[in-house]
């Protein structure tokens, strides 16, 4: 295990400081116990907050300048001398622009890069679809060997950052502009990569989701609940690949409704990641995927996409009305399962 | 040091050897790219027995040189210098790209023991070498990463963005060759995407750049001396080769970028690299 000591953050913290902010503080305390950390950029060293390592760590954090498929490239060889590379750039450009060496310099090769990828999703909305990134979960799960973790505020991207370090391969974190408002109170919760996060134990329908998703959801959850009596179980599903089999299975058999949310494309994604899960374990329920439905977003201030795709809490309040009065078929052995 | 006459001669020997090789994996694998392999038979043969500080006995030593294919597709080549050197037994060669085996048209540097770097996406390896390189200097290493590219390679945009890292990094431990045979699959490199003035394109990105018959051992021993001399910067070697060099039918010959051969015109061309 990696010793990490120092760097844990409260709700103040990740209300004051973008998760970009939180995870460039991380990564530079990180430094100062594991000298095989080297941190990379192409010229976006300050938008991903990988300046605060490279402020700390000068000797061992690079610069690539705009080229993000040698900064990967580049991030590959690091590895391959036996360093712990965490290589920062927008999700945009590292899934597309640098996607084959991910894919064949790193994955498939299986090294220890990090990718810290920034303004994931639609939270550069106002960058235009040029700067937008609503399709990295699709890519990024269908790599072999890629782990892909998408946290749900500052607070947990401090948690994934220092978990990751542990996995011996490649791992994708997404996270967004990073000025949502903070879901975790504080550290004070498990978090282990592959293994979701049960948030209340609602019994008439499961959201699934992660990243920004969660906090709408959980607020969400508390309006149906005292509006129209609907017991909403949230669980946060913070790591997409590998994704928690037995979670989303328990939720079926607990509550046969199951809502995804992501700030994706719902072609390929969480949602996807999900149903297969369903299908292929012969459970019925009802089913709905959430999210961007096959289109490049337009643009707007993030808060304003969020409302104008429903990914804010009234957005997804109408999706569980909507599902609440949609039927399953119950399977015959239903209390077998 | 210039080379001996006995040294020389026995390059020239390994070299002949790693040839023959070659138009055996053609037949065994059913097919190769033999063009741009028999190219590099003087390079990989001078590198793996004269420069390179590598153990086969102990392929992962963590001071050894790295090599860097960045042109992979020259397996067909790469692949039996390893197995001559002693990494694994020239027997196991007969698998090539077989199913299961280690050896395919392009390297795994997670199956096959010796090779340092995964390569067959073009543009891919010099950006890794630059990792290497940086790699290298921070742990206080003293290993040498040579990156051999292919001229088509150069039409990649990400090697030109290496390059610029090489020279901004001020990487001496780097040393970069390309195979300039001229030759890419749909023709002479200078109809399909004009190359020249190639070297200076090298030297206004910041690299001394020596020029060499990529075939004849003293220059490349001359070129190779030099580069390993350097320090703070980075270093082209620019062989000049001939595709196909060793076979008189597919010398200069775009057809033998990639096939394969029955045993008869197998036959041919070996006694054709017994005789050149």
């Amino acid at each position: 295990m990696s010793i990490v000591t120092g760097t844990t953050w409260n709700a103040y913290d990740a209300a004051t400081m973008s998760a970009r902010e939180i995870y460039g503080l991380t990564l530079a305390e990180m430094g100062k116990h594991n000298d095989k950390i080297v941190g990379l950029s192409a010229d976006l060293a300050k938008s991903t907050a990988i300046v605060r390592f490279a402020d700390a760590f000068p000797d061992r954090f690079f610069n690539v300048g705009i080229a993000e498929q040698n900064m990967f490239g580049i991030a590959a060889g690091l590895a391959k001398a036996g360093l712990i590379p965490f290589a920062s750039t927008m999700a945009v450009f590292a899934c597309l622009r640098a996607g084959e060496q991910i894919r064949t310099d790193i994955a498939y090769q299986n090294l220890p890069v990090k990718i810290i990828a920034t303004h994931a999703g639609i939270s550069f909305g106002h960058a235009g679809t040029t700067h937008h990134c609503t399709e990295d979960f699709a890519i990024m799960r269908s790599i072999a060997n890629m782990t892909v973790i998408c946290p749900a505020d500052g607070i947990e991207t401090s948690m994934a950052v220092k978990a990751c370090v542990d996995i011996p391969g490649p791992v994708y974190i997404r996270i967004g502009r990073g000025f949502e408002p903070p879901c975790y109170e504080d550290e004070n919760h498990e978090f282990q990569i592959g293994k979701a996060i049960q948030m209340g134990d609602g019994t008439d329908l499961t959201i699934i989701c992660c990243g920004i998703a969660v906090l709408q959801s959980i607020e969400a959850a508390r309006t149906l609940q005292e509006q129209d009596g609907i017991s909403v179980r949230v669980i946060n599903m913070h790591t997409i690949k590998p994704i928690d089999r037995e979670a989303i299975l328990k939720a079926v058999r607990e509550t046969r409704r199951i809502l995804t949310i992501e700030e994706h494309n719902v072609e390929g994604g969480l949602g996807d990641a999900v149903g297969s899960v369903i299908a292929e374990s012969g459970m019925g329920c009802v089913f709905k995927k959430h999210g961007i439905y096959d289109e490049f977003a337009t643009i707007g201030y993030a808060e304003d996409l969020y409302a104008h795709y429903g990914l804010d809490a009234n957005g997804i309040i109408d999706r569980v009305r909507e599902m609440l009065g949609r039927e399953y078929e119950a399977d015959e052995d239903w209390e077998d399962e | 040091m210039p080379l001996t006459d006995v040294e020389r001669q026995e390059l020239k020997n390994i070299a002949k050897k790693l040839r023959l090789t070659m138009i055996d994996v053609m037949a065994w694998s059913g097919g190769a790219h033999i063009g741009g392999s028999l190219s590099i038979a003087e390079i990989l043969t001078i590198l793996y027995f004269k420069y390179l500080n590598v153990r086969p006995e102990e392929p992962c030593w963590e001071d050894r040189d790295r090599f860097v294919l960045s042109k992979g597709h020259a397996a067909a080549g790469f692949i039996p210098v390893l197995a001559m050197k002693g990494f694994f037994p020239e027997e196991e060669l007969k698998t090539f790209n077989h199913f299961g085996s280690p050896f395919a048209m392009h390297p795994d540097s997670n199956k096959v023991v010796g090779c340092d770097v995964s390569a067959g996406s073009l543009g891919h390896g010099l950006s890794m070498a630059v990792g290497l390189g940086l790699g290298a200097r921070y742990l206080k290493k003293d290993y040498k990463v040579v990156c051999l590219l292919g001229d088509g390679e150069c039409c990649e945009g990400s090697v030109w963005e290496a390059a610029m890292a090489l020279n901004h990094f001020k990487l001496g431990n780097v040393i970069t060759i390309v195979d300039r045979n001229r030759l890419m699959i749909d023709g002479f490199t200078e109809d399909v995407m004009a190359l020249e003035p190639f070297a200076d394109k090298w030297r206004a990105f910041g690299f001394e750049v020596i020029e060499v018959d990529g075939h004849d051992f003293d220059q490349l021993s001359i070129a190779l001396d030099r580069a390993w001399g350097v320090k703070d910067r980075p270093v082209l070697i620019l062989a000049n080769t001939v595709k196909g060099k060793g076979v008189d039918f597919m010398e200069n010959n775009v057809v033998w970028h990639y096939a394969s051969a029955d045993s008869a015109l197998c036959e041919k061309a070996k006694a054709s690299i017994m005789n050149s």
